[in-house]
Formats: C-alpha cells, structure tokens, sequence
C-alpha cells in the first residue's frame, strides 16, 4: 500500500516535472517572424509574456478610445502591430500576418482563436498613416518614422497609471 | 469540494467593492477630462464644446463635376474597391459604398436645375442611432455621427431609418484597406467628416478640399458652436436650409440656395 502510494507520488512529480520542462521551452520559443521589423527588436511594447497575455485587451480598449472618444494618442495600435511584424516575400513584398504561417496566424491557430481584426483592418505595412502631417494621404514625410511606441519602447511601460487601472478593472472581473 | 458557509466571503467582498470602485474611477475619470479638453490634438478626443458642421452653397455646385464623390472615395479607400466576380455592373453601381452623392434638382415649373452634394447630414437625432440595436450607430461628442463596425452587426435598420440615404453596406469581402478607413463584408458605413483629420486637428475635409482647387468653393465646412467660425458666419448672413427640416433632426450639414 505504502509503496504504492509512493510510487505514485513519484509519477506524479515526473510527470510535473515533464510538462513544466516542456512548457518553459514552449515559452522561451519566439514565433516572431523572422525578417519582419520586430525580429530586430528585443521587446515589443511590453514584455514578451504580457503581450502574449494581454495583447487582445490592449486592442479593444485602444479601438474603443479611438472610434468613440476620438482619441489618437494611443500608444498601443493595430496598424502599429501590422507594421513591425509583417515579414516579407522573397520578391520583397509584404506578407499579410494573417497568412498561413505568419505572425498572428500560427499562434491563433494552434489556439483555436479567430482573428477577425483583419477582414476589416489593413494586414500589410501601408505607405500612408493618418498621422499629422500626412493628411493628404502622401509618404513624403517619411511614413516610416511615426512609430511613436517604438521609439519610447525604452520608456516601460507602455500603458498610463489611469489605462493599467482601467486595464485591471476589466481584468479583474474574469476572476 | 470546496466549503460550505451560510457567511458571506467576507474577501470576495472586499475584492468586488475594490474592483467597483476601481471601474468607476477608470470610467468617470476619462469623461471628466474629456469634458475639460478641447478639440486640437490626437489626444485631447471629441469634445462636446464644438459641433462640426458643413454649409453647401448649391449655386456654386458645378452640374457635371464629381471632385468631392472622387476626393471622398480616394481618401476613404472606397476605390480600392473592385467589382466582386461574377456581378452585374449595374448590381455594383447600386450597391458599392457611396459617402457622398450628387444630387440633381430640377423645378417641374420653372425648369431651374439645383445640383448638390448629399451625404450624411450628421443630425443632432440621429435616426440612425434611435434604431440601432446594438449601439454600433452613435454620436460623437462633437456630433459626428458615425458607425463602430466593432459592435455593428449589419442588420441596416439605420440604412432605413436614414432620411438622406447616407448610409452603404458592404456586401463582399474586401481585400484592400487603408488604415484611416478599415472596412469589411458585413457593415454598414456612412461619412464621418473625415474624422481621422479632425482628430489630428484638421480642419478641412476631403471633399471641402477638392471643391476647392477645382475652383468652386461650395462646400464650407467648420465649428458650428464657435461664432466667429467661417461656417457660423456664412450662416448668420445666408438663408440657409436644413434637408427635410420637417423631421426636426437638427442637421449639421445645411444649404443655400436649394
């Protein structure tokens, strides 16, 4: 009987064992893309683990900040996303993320998530931003420097004290 | 099993009231600075101190000249847009998204003809909003009306609420957007002012813009809350008329001339 029990204790721990070993080499894995922007940055906006935890909620509380209360300061935005981790073909031309194999799919569709962002949202890198200075619709101004969040990537975290209190009372309620 | 108790979880109680209060902060703060800052900035968002509105002189409106509906369509991606196979060109003239459309008058007595531009009249009541089931259809603080395609489920109950005939359903899939103007299978959608300039403190539209360099200047558009705006001025000194004023809507979109 004892023996047994033992035996079982120890499976059991094995086993644990087993799936946390498996589990931390699922999480040190990147599914960045390489040759997308974002494979030559260490972090995106917040850490790794955040972002994969967090991402959906940054989106909707961002999309809902921007089309109702008409706020674009944001800091965290889906063009933004498109932008940095779309990878490009071999002709040089972008892949949408939401291709086979791409950044947003490979992830949601190992979890079984659809990603609908995107039958609405552009998928690939543009050439113009709404940003000022581009009103006209026009590049010139160097389209590819209005990375506001990049740029003070340094500056963690990415989100003000008020949004992480917002961000935690939605959070909070799932408990 | 977990334990049974006639007494309350005195820390679930805690837990709840701390995440209430919490919510409440987060959702009142926000409005109330909201209310304080003025329109100007991407961060500063709509604010209920200006009303954006639109006055069109139709004498200045030109019988054969389309510049604000081709203007409109470039900068909301709407020519991105292709015919889906196997449709009639004609089913795609009656369906393809229309933000804004000319209209032409013609007197049955006297023969005058009135041309004018036709577009969402971003009402004060919006139909629109009153139908909407699931508050895809709303109103900005600054009065623009607008659709969140987040929440809209296409039913287009605002499509037959609409007085103006403003508003346009996707029907097919859509294979290129813009970032200032995402659309897909599936939504309604009308003008929203150019909004993505106004928020970056813009303060002319598309069409306004077009109308013009082609030397027209009908299309005014502006703060109708601010008097010394052009447009509050232009309608201090004009007679100008709201499109079916009978219905009370308070438009934000008004005419000369018609």
């Amino acid at each position: 009987m004892r023996s047994s029990t033992g035996t079982k204790w120890f499976a059991r721990l094995f086993m644990g064992g087993l799936l946390l070993t498996l589990s931390m080499g699922a999480l040190g894995e990147s599914s960045v893309i390489p040759g997308s922007k974002a494979a030559g940055l260490d972090s995106c906006v917040a850490p790794t683990a955040e972002m994969r935890r967090y991402h959906m909620l940054y989106l909707t509380h961002d999309r809902n900040a921007t089309v109702r209360e008409g706020r674009r300061d944001i800091k965290n935005s889906l063009a933004e996303c498109v932008d940095c981790h779309a990878a490009k073909d071999e002709q040089g031309g972008y892949l949408p993320v939401n291709a086979d194999g791409q950044f947003c799919e490979s992830c949601h569709n190992y979890t079984a998530v659809n990603v609908t962002c995107f039958q609405c949202h552009r998928k690939i890198p543009g050439e113009e931003h709404s940003h000022p200075g581009s009103l006209t619709g026009g590049s010139e101004n160097g389209a590819g420097q209005t990375f506001g969040l990049l740029l003070d990537a340094g500056k963690a975290p990415s989100l003000t004290p008020e949004e992480y209190k917002r961000l935690h009372a939605i959070v909070g309620r799932e408990d | 099993m977990s334990k049974q108790s006639d007494q309350p979880d005195m820390k679930r109680r805690e837990f709840i009231n701390k995440t209430v209060l919490a919510a409440g902060v987060a959702t009142v703060a926000p409005g109330v600075l909201l209310a304080i800052a003025k329109a100007g900035g991407p961060g500063t968002g709509a604010s209920s101190d200006v009303r954006w509105g639109m006055l069109v002189d139709t004498n200045k409106c030109a019988d054969d000249c389309t510049a604000c509906v081709d203007a409109c369509n470039k900068e909301n991606g709407i020519d991105l847009m292709n015919r889906p196979d196997g449709q009639s060109e004609a089913m795609w003239n009656a369906q393809r998204p229309q933000w804004i459309r000319k209209v032409k008058l013609k007197d049955r007595q006297t023969g005058e003809i009135t041309n004018l531009p036709m577009m969402c009249q971003h009402c004060e009541f919006p139909p629109c909003v009153d139908v909407c089931p699931t508050g895809a259809s709303f109103k900005r603080a600054d009065g623009i009306v607008m659709v969140d395609r987040h929440i809209c489920i296409g039913c287009r109950y605002c499509m037959m609420a609409c007085p103006y005939k403003a508003r346009s359903f996707i029907h097919s899939n859509v294979e290129h957007q813009t970032e200032r103007a995402p659309r897909g299978k599936g939504c309604v959608e009308s003008c929203n002012l150019c909004v993505h300039r106004i928020d970056y403190g813009g303060t002319t539209t598309a069409c306004q813009d077009a109308c013009e360099k082609d030397g027209h200047q009908a299309i005014l558009f502006g703060d109708l809350k601010d008097p010394d705006s052009a447009l509050s001025k232009a309608l201090k000194q004009k007679s100008s008329r709201q499109i079916r004023a009978d219905l009370e809507l308070n438009t934000g979109v008004r005419y000369t001339n018609v």
